[in-house]
């Protein structure tokens, strides 16, 4: 790894998350730098994906503080945090579906552009929209299916798609949901070289349940159990970790498979 | 090129038909169809286009309606006063003030949360506009006088013709005004809350704030129609603002077909044919209309435009006279359970209402005696027949036909 000024771009201090009486989220910390990929493995119910709504704004923290560029993001709605520079994927795929795939990644193209819900001009005239979205189209393999509406696509393609609106924006924090999740092993690889592609220079913090895509992309791996993070290090010295080790006990396997890759 | 001429034939059409069906029953309804036109499409705004469904549409048509009232009624002999053709204008103002004030709290939630709250901020207004009769004119309603206004280029508006017109270049401006408004950002974007508000917030809107706008554009144009609807009637009472009026636009909208730009404008048109024309042909007529409506959302859920559409594809692929001979077997049993159906709730009502004239009913031409049981036996046995005979057909080749009316991309 290049040594880079530690620049961090986000930053959990003590963060909580509690559901009525269920604590999902308990005390995490995390530090990431400009640049890194960053790789959240846990097991089911580690409160992964709450991590991921806590930081996007969707839901607010019980305690603690979430900070994007040493600024703290308390009582911030999901726009105006996307606003900042963080744009995400998400587990289950959010499209519109009866738009079409075109002007899905147009209306995710808009804000970034500088453009904002004008009532004025034609969606379709914006020549740096329709720049952009055609750039995604050709980098997503969407091409053939950019007039259909994003309901009528395959699951992958709407996985990529879903991908690319969270890229249209061009914002330089990037949270990606378990980008492969469904996906099979042909899918899986064009996804991983789509990703390492779209991110070039840009933070990227992703949850993955596929070691083979963990290790393929992720300079870090954060481990979150039960709600906190237990080690976050390079992928070689987490998989060496017996903390790591106890935690995946009887999931052995699952660590081993990766080792593989 | 194509949407152009579409328009172009919709404004001869419109400037045409006063001098096809031009006596003062054919003003009215035209006007009255102008106006209703325009509130479906700013309903729809916010249902097809937002996917909100309110159901207090007509507070903001009624707003509309009592503030263009009202300013006519001041002005009269005021030096300030307004022409008339400046009055549908202050009618949008007062549904877009209404909407701006109403707005932000129902918009909050979409489905049925912004429901709930629409129906109880629209029967709250209702509830005050019988409360202040100083204000709404209580069970009368207030009057004007809209020849009183200044002439305006020598338009006195004293002829139902002048209004026609005024009332056919607001609707058409409107109506190019939304349509148009569907191509920008933030239509599109308004189309994106409605299919998935979450992603909405994770591309840098916020979905409540757009809902919001959408609701106050639609009371604008809402506004412009209630205030045409009080022009053209020159008077407008608490009914103007009632849940039933609400109910209308959402049931003639979705009969139009929400989906489709075209659905709202059959809606309006077939919203005024059925309460000037079917409601005088028939009592059941509210009847026949629920039935409509049951089965087009069951079964036609993107409404006559759909249907259109359907049928113009058709035709331009060639396709028309395959198609309707797939169909022509269904015509001798649906008009068999129509006819039946019908006939069956004449009856009834002959005997309920109008018993008094003697037991026979004239019924296109026939005569039917309701006192006699046979009468009974043979229209019950026709729709039962015909029912059955169309639910077997569906079974063996329903899905052919499933293409036809089926909601499409809006």
């Amino acid at each position: 790894m290049v040594e880079r000024a530690p620049l961090p771009v986000l930053e959990l201090r003590g963060l909580c998350k509690r559901f009525g009486s269920t604590e999902v989220i308990r005390g995490a910390n995390l530090v990431v730098q400009s640049g890194e990929r960053v790789a959240i493995i846990g097991p089911n119910g580690a409160g992964k994906s709450t991590l991921f709504d806590l930081v996007t704004g969707r839901c607010p923290p019980t305690g603690g503080q979430v900070l994007l560029h040493q600024r703290p993001l308390h009582g911030l709605s999901p726009h105006q945090i996307h606003r900042l520079g963080v744009a995400r994927s998400f587990q289950i795929t959010q499209v519109f579906p009866k738009l079409t795939v075109t002007d899905n990644l147009r209306c995710a193209a808009l804000w970034h552009l500088g453009h904002g819900a004008g009532m004025l001009q034609r969606l379709t005239k914006l020549a740096d929209v329709n720049a952009r979205v055609q750039h995604l189209l050709d980098a997503l393999s969407l091409q053939p299916l950019r007039d259909l509406p994003a309901a009528a696509l395959a699951y992958a393609d709407q996985r990529a798609l879903d991908l690319g609106m969270a890229l249209a924006s061009d914002a330089p924090l990037l949270l990606l949901d378990e980008p492969t999740a469904g996906m099979g092993r042909g899918e899986t690889q064009r996804m991983v070289a789509r990703i390492r592609e779209a991110t070039q220079g840009k933070t990227l913090l992703m949850v993955e349940h596929d070691m083979e895509v963990v290790f393929g992309l992720a300079d870090k791996v954060a481990v979150l159990v039960a709600g906190a993070f237990i080690a976050f290090d390079t992928p070689e010295r987490v998989r060496a970790d017996p903390k790591v080790q106890a935690a995946y006990l009887g999931a052995l396997d699952f660590l081993s498979d990766g080792a593989q890759a | 090129m194509r949407q152009a001429s579409v328009w172009l034939v919709a404004c001869g059409l419109v400037g045409v038909a006063p001098w096809v069906w031009g006596d003062s029953l054919g003003l009215s309804t035209l006007s009255q169809i102008g106006v209703a036109v325009l509130a479906c499409l700013s309903f729809n705004l916010l249902l097809g286009q937002g996917g909100m469904l309110s159901f207090g549409h007509a507070t903001y048509t009624g707003a509309g309606a009592f503030a263009a009232i009202h300013v006519l009624h001041a002005g009269v002999g005021a030096p300030w006063a307004l022409p008339l053709p400046l009055l549908p204008l202050v009618g949008g103002l007062a549904g877009m003030t209404l909407a701006g004030l109403l707005g932000w709290l129902c918009t909050r939630r979409p489905g049925t949360v912004f429901a709930m709250i629409t129906l109880g901020l629209g029967e709250l207004v209702y509830a005050a506009a019988l409360m202040l009769p100083q204000w709404f004119g209580g069970e009368a309603g207030i009057s004007a006088n809209r020849t009183l206004a200044p002439a305006w280029w020598g338009w006195t508006f004293g002829s139902a013709l002048q209004v026609y017109y005024l009332i056919a270049a607001y609707t058409l401006t409107c109506a190019a005004a939304l349509y148009l408004l569907t191509f920008t950002p933030w239509g599109r974007l308004l189309n994106a809350v409605r299919d998935n508000p979450l992603r909405v917030a994770c591309i840098g809107f916020d979905p409540h704030g757009m809902r919001y706008q959408a609701f106050v554009v639609a009371g604008f144009f809402a506004g412009i129609a209630g205030a045409l609807g009080a022009i053209h009637f020159e008077t407008v009472n608490h009914e103007a603002l009632a849940a039933s009026k609400s109910g209308a636009y959402l049931l003639f909208t979705t009969l139009g077909g929400s989906g489709a730009f075209m659905g709202p404008v059959l809606g309006g048109v077939l919203m005024v044919l059925c309460t000037v024309l079917l409601s005088g042909l028939t009592q059941a007529w509210l009847l026949y209309l629920g039935l409509l409506f049951v089965a087009v959302v069951l079964w036609v859920p993107g409404g006559l435009a759909a249907c259109a559409l359907s049928v113009w594809q058709w035709v331009l692929s060639g396709q028309l006279p395959h198609r309707l001979a797939l169909l022509a077997p269904l015509a001798p049993s649906a008009t068999a359970a129509g006819l039946g159906l019908v006939i069956l709730v004449e009856m009834v009502y002959h005997r309920q209402l109008a018993a008094s004239v003697g037991p026979v009913l004239g019924f296109m031409g026939l005569q039917l005696d309701t006192s006699a049981p046979s009468t009974w036996v043979l229209a019950a046995a026709a729709c039962a027949v015909g029912t059955c005979a169309l639910a077997l057909q569906w079974r063996r080749s329903g899905p052919r036909w499933q293409q036809i009316g089926g909601s499409h991309r809006g």
